[in-house]
Order: C-alpha cells, then sequence, then structure tokens
C-alpha cells in the first residue's frame, strides 16, 4: 500500500482511540483539503500490508473498547484491492476498522471491503447541489456519493457522515435542510460529524507551490455553527462538531 | 472515639499500620459527585498564602530568612497562617514561609544560600561550623579521591547529595496518629535491648541509630505541645488524624532538607477515621474536606533553603510531598477511598499546584469512576502523574507503598533507599569514542579504551568500548556513592523520619542515567547509518556527519527501541556488580529531573546529530521531533525498556494539546483513561500527564502575573511553570508536543 503517513494517536478520525493510517493519492482536489500533500497517487511509501497489522496490534491496549484503525487519505478507496486483506487480518486479530471516504469508487473490490470488513464508513458529503460539488472538488457527478451511501444502506452497516461546513459555501439552511431530509431515513447513518472549515492547510498548499483557492472564504462564527447543529439535529440521531 | 471500635488484627500487637489500613478500608466505587467545595475558612486562608507566595516570587524567591537558629524537630515557636481560621495547625517555623538553616548536610551550602540573598548565618554559628562541627558535606569530601572530583567536576555524575540533604527516606508518618509517640518509643526500646554484641561496627551503629531516633520522637512530642497538642496518645478523631500525621511530616521537614520530602500513602489510612467520624455523624462532608484542603494547604508551604545553583538541577524550588493516591490491595480490592478524591479536589478548591506531587497509583482494576475522575483532575490542572501499580506491588513485593521523589517505589515503614543522582551515559558513549577521554576537555577519564581513527564509526567497536566506559563510569559512580552514604548517616542522620520505620530497614541505593535517547539515537545512527566522527587537532569528536537514515526512538521501532533498552540493562548490569554501603540493594531510574537541560550543556555534539550544548529529552522520553508516528508510538518505546533493570523508575513525560486528546471534555476523559490502561498494560512504569496549550505558556511566559499556579509536569514532579529560568521554560515549551495531523 502506498502510505503518505502514520498517526499512532488519533482522536478525530471514527471512535476512540485510532491508528490513522493515511494512504496517498486522490482524484479529487478539494479547495479546503488540509492534507494536500496526500494527493499526488505518486508519492508516499510502499508499506507490506503484515507490516501494518503488526504495527496495529502493538497498538491494541491503547484502542481500548471503542477505537481501532482508520484508513484516511488521500482516497483510501483507490487501493480497496490492497485493502481487503488489511482489513481481513484486522478482524481476525479482533481490531475495529474505519474507512473515511469521499465515496466516488463502487467497484467489486470496495464492495467486498466494504461489505465484509469494513465496520464503519465516514463517507463525506462534499454537497447537496452538483454545481457545489463541481466547485469544491473539481469534479462533476455529485450521484456517486449518494449511490455509495445507498449501498451501504442497503448492506446495513454502520456509516457516520462528515460534512465542512463552509460559510455561504455550505452553510446555509437550504443546504442543510436538503442534506437531512435526503438521509433521515437511512438507518444505519449513526451520526453527523460537522467540520468547520479552517485555515490551517493553507501552509501546506503553499508549500507544494500550489495556490489556495479558498483564501476569501471565512470561518463560522459560533452562532453559525450552532445554527448548523439545530438544524441538523431536525433529522440525525446525533450531530457533532469535530 | 476509643482505638477499640476498629476492627482489630495484628496491628493491636505490634507496629503494623498496613494490617489496621486492610482491616479498616472502606473502598470507594462511586462518582466525585460527593466532593463539596472549600469551606470560608479556607478561603481565608488560602488567600493569605496567595498572598504570601506572591510577595515570595516578587522577592527573589524568598519571603523570609532565618539566620539565628538551628532547625531541628523542636526549634522555633508555633507558626500560625491565621490562628483562628485554622483546624490543622503546624508551619515548620514562627512564621509563614520562612527559610530556615539545616548546617548538618553543609554550612558552606547555607552560607551561600544566605549570601545570596544579601544576609549571613550568626556569628556564633559561623564559628561553631568552621572550627568546631563536621558536616556531611566536609565529610564527603575529606573521603573523595580525585578521580570522583574528576568525574563530579566534569559532568559525568552530577547532581550529588553531597553538599545538601539527600532526602527520599519516607517515614511511616501515619504511625504517630494510628499509636501515638509513647508507644513508638516503647517499640524502640524494645527494639534497641535486642541489638546485641559481639560489638561490630554495624551493631555500634545501630544501636546508636535507635538511640538518636528516640530522642527524635521525644523532641515530636515537645512539638505537638507548642501546639497545645498531645502526641503522645493515638488520634481519637479524624481532624487529630490529620494533624497527627501532618506533626510527623512537619518534624521530617524541620530536621532535613532532602531534595524529596515525601509523604507516602496517607489518604488511604486517614480515610478510616474520617468515613468512622462520618458514620458517627459527628462531623459533615464539608468538614472532611477542610482538613484536607488544609493538611494540603500547609503541605503546599513548605519551604527549604536553597542555593540558586540548586535551581539548575532541580528547578522551581521543588519538595517532592509526594503523596501515592490510589492502588490496589494484593487481595484484590481497591484502594481507593472517597479520601483518594478529597485529595484531588484540593487541586480545584485551592487550584492547581506542585506540590503535594499526587501520584496515582494505577490499575486497569480501579474503579472506572475513580479513573475518569483521576483523568479530568489531570487535564483540567496537569498536576498529577501516573504510575502502575500492578507492576510495582508485584515486582517489589508490598501492597503498602509511597513513591519517593519523582517515581521510585518505597515501602512503608519496612524500608528506605540512598538517593543516589544520576550519571551521564551520553557522556559516556562518547568516552567509547575518544579513547576513554572527555570530550570537552579532553582529560583522561578511563583507560583501557583505544582511540579510534577510523573514517566512519563501527558499530561493534563502539559497543565493545562503550562497554568498558560503563563498567568504569559505573565503578566510580559506586564509590561516590558509598562514601556519600556513609557520611549522611554518620553526620547528618534521618532521626526523626527513621523513628518512624522499623529498626535496621532494607535499604535500595537508587542509582540513575540520563541521557538514554542520546545514546539510542546514536547507537542506531552508528548501526543502520553510517557515522562520521569530525575530530579537532587533538583527536576529539566535535561533529559527526550522519550518512542515511536509521530509526529513531520514540516511532515503536525495535531496531532501535532494543538499543535503548540494552543500554539500560547493561548499565545496571554494571552497577548490581559493585558493593553498596550497608549492602544496599543496587536499583536504577531513567530519570532526569530538569537536569536534562544542564546535562545537555555539558556534553559534546553526539552521534545522533544533536549539536553540543543542547538539552537531552527528559527522563527516559525520546528526543523532540523524533517521534514522528504520534503518541502511542512515542509510549511503547518507552515501555519497551524493562522495569527489572531500571527498578527504581522509568519516568515519562507526555504532553499534548487539548484538542488532539478528543473533540470535547467526556471525550478526553475517556480518551486519556484509555491511554493510560494501554501504556500500562505494555508494562510501562511512569507517566507525567500536561494537557496544555503551547500558547498558554508562551502567554505566561510574557505574563508570569497573571498565571501565579499555572502548573506543568516535568520528568517526575510538577512545577510552577513561572518558577522556572527562561531557559527551562523554553525547553518544556519545545519539547514534543502531541498534535494530530
Amino acid at each position: 500500500m502506498r502510505v503518505h503517513s502514520i498517526e499512532s494517536f488519533g482522536t478525530h478520525d471514527g471512535p476512540g482511540i485510532r491508528m490513522v493510517v493515511f494512504l496517498q493519492g486522490c482524484k479529487l482536489k478539494c479547495l479546503y483539503c488540509h492534507n494536500p500533500d496526500t494527493i499526488d497517487t505518486h508519492g508516499g511509501k510502499e508499506y507490506h500490508v503484515e507490516e501494518l497489522v503488526q504495527m496495529a496490534i502493538k497498538k491494541k491496549p491503547y484502542f481500548g473498547k471503542k477505537g481501532g484503525v482508520t484508513v484516511s487519505g488521500g482516497e483510501p478507496l483507490l487501493q480497496s484491492k490492497e485493502l481487503i486483506p488489511f482489513f481481513k487480518r484486522l478482524k481476525e486479530e479482533g481490531i475495529h476498522t474505519n474507512i473515511d471516504t469521499n465515496g466516488r469508487l463502487l467497484n467489486h473490490f470496495t464492495e467486498e471491503l466494504l461489505d465484509e470488513y469494513a465496520d464503519l464508513v465516514m463517507l463525506d458529503i462534499k454537497h447537496m447541489t452538483e454545481e457545489g460539488y463541481k466547485y469544491i472538488t473539481g469534479k462533476k457527478n455529485k450521484e456517486t456519493t449518494f449511490t455509495f451511501a445507498k449501498h451501504r444502506e442497503a448492506s446495513g452497516k454502520k456509516m457516520w457522515l462528515r460534512y465542512v461546513l463552509i460559510p455561504g459555501i455550505t452553510n446555509t439552511p437550504e443546504l442543510l435542510h436538503e442534506m437531512g431530509a435526503y438521509f433521515k431515513d437511512y438507518k444505519t447513518i449513526e451520526k453527523i460529524e460537522i467540520q468547520p472549515y479552517h485555515k490551517l492547510g493553507i501552509h501546506k498548499w503553499e508549500s507544494l507551490g500550489w495556490e489556495y483557492q479558498l483564501k476569501d472564504a471565512r470561518e463560522n462564527t459560533k452562532e453559525e455553527i450552532d445554527a448548523a447543529v439545530a438544524i441538523l439535529q431536525n433529522y440525525f440521531k446525533e450531530v457533532k462538531v469535530n | 472515639m476509643e482505638v477499640k471500635q476498629f476492627k482489630p488484627g495484628k496491628w493491636i500487637d505490634a507496629i503494623d499500620v498496613r494490617d489496621f489500613v486492610i482491616n479498616n478500608i472502606t473502598p470507594y466505587y462511586g462518582t466525585h459527585e460527593f466532593l463539596v467545595g472549600p469551606s470560608a475558612r479556607t478561603e481565608k486562608l488560602w488567600d493569605i498564602c496567595k498572598a504570601a507566595t506572591k510577595e515570595e516570587r516578587q522577592n527573589n524567591g524568598v519571603r523570609s530568612l532565618d539566620t539565628e537558629t538551628i532547625s531541628t524537630v523542636s526549634a522555633f515557636n508555633a507558626g500560625y497562617i491565621d490562628k483562628a481560621n485554622e483546624v490543622i495547625v503546624g508551619l515548620q517555623t514562627d512564621e509563614l514561609l520562612k527559610r530556615t538553616m539545616k548546617p548538618f548536610g553543609g554550612f558552606k551550602v547555607v552560607q551561600k544560600a544566605l549570601s545570596e540573598h544579601g544576609v549571613k548565618p550568626n556569628d556564633n554559628l559561623t564559628e561553631l561550623f568552621s572550627k568546631y562541627v563536621k558536616t556531611h558535606n566536609d565529610g564527603v569530601f575529606s573521603a573523595y579521591n580525585a578521580e570522583i572530583k574528576k568525574f563530579r567536576s566534569l559532568g559525568f555524575l552530577t547532581g550529588l547529595p553531597d553538599n545538601y540533604a539527600r532526602g527520599r527516606v519516607i517515614g511511616d508518618y501515619r504511625r504517630i496518629a494510628l499509636y501515638g509517640i509513647n508507644a513508638l518509643i516503647e517499640a524502640k526500646k524494645a527494639d534497641k535491648a535486642k541489638i546485641v554484641g559481639p560489638m561490630t561496627d554495624a551493631v555500634i551503629r545501630l544501636r546508636e541509630e535507635v538511640a538518636d531516633q528516640i530522642t527524635a520522637l521525644k523532641e515530636m512530642i515537645e512539638l505537638g505541645a507548642k501546639y497545645n497538642l498531645d502526641l503522645t496518645r493515638p488520634a481519637e478523631n479524624a481532624r487529630e488524624a490529620v494533624q497527627w500525621t501532618y506533626m510527623a511530616y512537619l518534624a521530617a521537614v524541620k530536621e532535613q532538607d532532602g531534595a524529596a520530602m515525601s509523604l507516602g500513602n496517607v489518604s488511604t489510612f486517614l480515610d478510616i477515621y474520617i468515613e468512622n467520624d462520618l458514620q458517627e455523624g459527628l462531623i459533615t462532608e464539608e468538614e472532611a474536606q477542610e482538613y484536607i484542603d488544609q493538611f494540603v494547604m500547609k503541605l503546599r508551604m513548605v519551604r527549604h533553603l536553597r542555593m540558586s545553583a540548586y535551581d539548575e538541577i532541580f528547578a522551581g524550588d521543588p519538595t517532592w510531598v509526594t503523596e501515592a493516591i490510589g492502588g490496589m490491595f494484593d487481595d484484590g480490592r481497591t484502594k481507593v477511598t472517597k479520601t483518594s478524591f478529597r485529595f484531588l479536589n484540593t487541586l480545584y478548591n485551592l487550584g492547581p499546584s506542585p506540590e503535594p506531587n499526587m501520584t496515582i497509583l494505577w490499575s486497569e482494576r480501579l474503579p472506572q469512576n475513580f479513573k475518569n475522575f483521576c483523568a479530568k483532575v489531570s487535564i483540567d490542572t496537569s498536576s498529577i502523574q501516573f504510575e502502575n501499580d500492578e507492576m510495582m506491588r508485584t515486582n517489589r513485593g508490598s501492597d503498602d507503598y509511597g513513591i519517593a521523589c519523582c517515581v521510585s517505589y518505597q515501602e512503608l515503614g519496612k524500608s528506605i533507599q540512598f538517593f543516589g543522582a544520576r550519571t551521564n551515559l551520553a557522556k559516556t558513549l562518547l568516552l567509547a569514542i575518544n579513547g576513554g577521554r572527555c570530550e570537552i576537555t579532553g582529560t583522561q577519564m578511563v583507560d583501557g579504551i583505544e582511540p579510534c581513527d577510523c573514517e566512519y564509526l563501527d558499530y561493534d567497536k563502539v559497543m565493545a568500548n562503550f562497554k568498558i566506559a560503563m563498567k568504569e563510569v559505573a565503578r566510580v559512580y559506586n564509590d561516590s556513592m558509598n562514601i556519600i552514604h556513609y557520611m549522611h548517616d554518620k553526620y547528618y542522620y534521618e532521626k526523626a523520619q527513621m523513628a518512624l520505620i522499623d529498626t535496621n530497614p532494607s535499604i535500595n541505593i537508587a542509582y540513575g542515567i540520563a541521557g538514554l535517547s542520546i545514546v539510542a539515537d546514536s547507537l542506531s545512527a552508528i548501526k543502520y547509518a553510517k557515522v562520521k566522527p569530525i575530530r579537532n587537532e587533538d583527536g576529539l569528536t566535535v561533529d559527526f556527519k550522519i550518512e542515511g537514515e536509521f530509526p529513531c526512538y520514540g516511532n515503536d521501532d525495535d531496531r532501535v527501541d532494543a538499543l535503548a533498552a540494552k543500554a539500560v540493562a547493561d548499565f545496571n548490569d554494571e552497577l548490581k556488580k559493585l558493593p553498596v554501603y550497608k549492602n544496599a540493594e543496587p536499583t536504577m531510574s531513567v530519570l532526569t529531573i530538569t537536569s536534562n537541560v544542564v546535562y545537555g550543556k555539558k556534553t559534546g555534539a553526539t552521534p545522533d546529530g544533536r549539536a553540543k550544548g543542547v538539552p537531552f529529552a527528559p527522563g527516559a522520553n525520546p528526543m523532540h521531533g523524533r517521534d514522528s508516528q504520534g503518541a502511542i508510538a512515542s509510549l511503547n518505546s518507552v515501555a519497551k525498556i524493562d522495569y527489572k533493570d531500571s527498578q527504581d523508575g522509568i519516568s515519562n513525560t507526555f504532553s499534548i494539546v487539548p484538542k488532539s486528546l478528543g473533540a470535547d471534555t467526556e471525550e478526553r476523559i475517556e480518551n486519556l483513561a484509555t491511554i493510560l490502561d494501554g501504556y500500562f498494560s505494555r508494562n510501562a512504569h511512569h507517566l507525567n500527564v500536561n494537557v496544555l496549550d503551547k500558547e498558554t505558556l508562551l502567554d505566561a511566559m510574557e505574563h508570569p502575573e497573571e498565571y501565579p499556579q499555572l502548573t506543568i509536569r516535568v520528568s517526575g514532579y510538577a512545577v510552577n511553570f513561572v518558577r522556572l529560568t527562561k531557559e527551562q521554560q523554553m525547553e518544556v515549551i519545545t519539547r514534543s508536543f502531541h498534535e494530530s495531523i
């Protein structure tokens, strides 16, 4: 697997304490990406599956009752074929597995990975409109996300939604209601995590020599976050600000 | 209340506090919700204390000095903060925060400390100590040889207790409350009668020691009388139990100014009296908390006279009033009581504080409510530390123990330890590549090491030479320790503390090392990359060029972590071969206090790429910024050092920004408790926890007056951040603060 980096103490990437494997490579280039150095599919360092499994086993005592391993990125599903044996081994070791994904890929590898071995999926909802999706990700076809969500729902396995909150861009009452209405009947969704937009990733864009596209966006006020939470609470069992 | 109300046991017929506790404890499994705030009286007293400590800070760290009286157990009249509001009384002198002369450790040190504040001891004392009375310091230097002096002055051995009290002995301060002093005197007299001839050195010495202990016990009765307390009899209620215990401790800190004057494990014991009075309806929870708040307040006000050079190794004016809280009994019950919670609650009622040095004896089997409360207190105050109860108890043999100084196990009332400061293992490694010469001065320190002139360092050759260097350094270190403890017993015997310990207790000598991460990474660089030494015209290394990559300690990588574990085991093995004064058992720690800064200063460039003079990482911590895989990987590396090779303790300081610990308070508490379970399940020994934003520390450097109680854990103890030197503050700030990616 091509790995960008490993964080042994992840506390914001799924339940409990997690080893987070940031995989290298993503086909999207989201305006606010805070790990832009994981986008290039050619970078990173090659790891053997068993090497990563052993690292996880050594950390198992810290996972407690909730924690485990999260693959994030980049877009982990680009390496689904390699993730299958990885997650399979983790399950054999009794370790909880989680995938942090944009949900753009659905083929027989990803389906096997999701249906058989991923205890949890955190699906990133970029935007409810096609126009907004294209603006943020640089790519067309927002429907891929919803197809992915439907598949997960049909499998009956757990899912969290994640949503980056940008004033005026993703944080408008209309969009939030639209998202809530769309997902309100989903049974597999345990919670939605909203991630208030921040500019902490800017320096990484600059060090890559890329121009940061979202310079004009601002961070949410506390009231704006509270208002968003209040709307989403109408539709979701749990709304968490992460 | 009569003593007979307690459940009897072996403790009735012999001095056995553990048996009393085991028979009478009420373990507590509930939440912290029963806790109450400070009483009005407590608040009034604490306001006075806060004002006094402010004056102290503004006055160059000293509020008041005494130049007339040698501080002994019964010296000075009673002193009060504000008598009308004190339910627990007693100060070291007749005045709050007054520092006194305890000249038997070394008179020159007393003179120096006083002169730094523009005063001097009275002329009679000066004459007495310059002409007629010999001190510990005089004794040590009359016996030191040239070799020891050389190792000491060039920074191979640092912080040796050869001009101040060694500390670390923990009196079983509970004994006065449980038995009263008359009974203790009778027991000591009976012991003495049994110490019979032939009159060898050891027998004579022991008879004299017990006689001194009896004298000290009688002095403690006098001390009590000054406060109208009859300490000859056992305590009869909760307030008296707290008061009697405090008087016993007060006697110790009036007589001795050891670096560490630890308290033991009094909270579990005191709970028995408090619980009894609560059950009888004699006191309320408010009163119970008031006793503990005021006791802790007094402990916070303990002061010793120190010279400023002392601050380099023990920064922030620490006293190490270490109180062990929690843990388990061998029989599987928990030692957690409501008073464990009440002690921790003082950090809210009086605000955060480095003293007393509250140490949680952690077990996975502790009540979950207690674990969560400890995690909460740690997150809110950064004032407490954690140690592995399961491992210490099973490896060392008793479930009735305290923590001496920072991190060291000590069975209460049954054993003591000889404090041994530490040796510089990084400099020892440099001896191995410099033909046995000091890398800074070129002085020949160790014979039998071939100078190496090869272009690249050869791992096997370096290891062979390192082994020779360790053996020789251990030998000199052991020589110095034997002299120091022989002389300390002779000139500055801890008679008050020893009076509260079994006659002729078992002893362990507490050696230590500094610079472990430097050694591990250096050996890793030599083994896995190519290291080219750059030498000056004298052939001494001044720099190292590293070609290629090497694994660094702190990333859960066995290749290098094994080197760290081996260095600890190897040096410990060398120490174990050497004979120790009073047949003490050799043990070792990986602990630096704040001396990692001064050790770094005295150490040239090292093969891991560290430049000359750069501070070491504290304790057993990985070097700043070299642990690139986050907190758990770093913890796992440290956990690989085998406690059996370092039974005096393996100190690790873990600093994390609140946000990285979890998204909200509830998550942070749960995550911290889970980390502790995980870390200690890997057989790790100790963890300091700081949950702070770097910005807070930077702001405190700018505006110290706004942060009088900001507390931060350093290697094995805590300090008021604003009382550190700028250099030490910067070192703390540059240290790895774990932040999630």
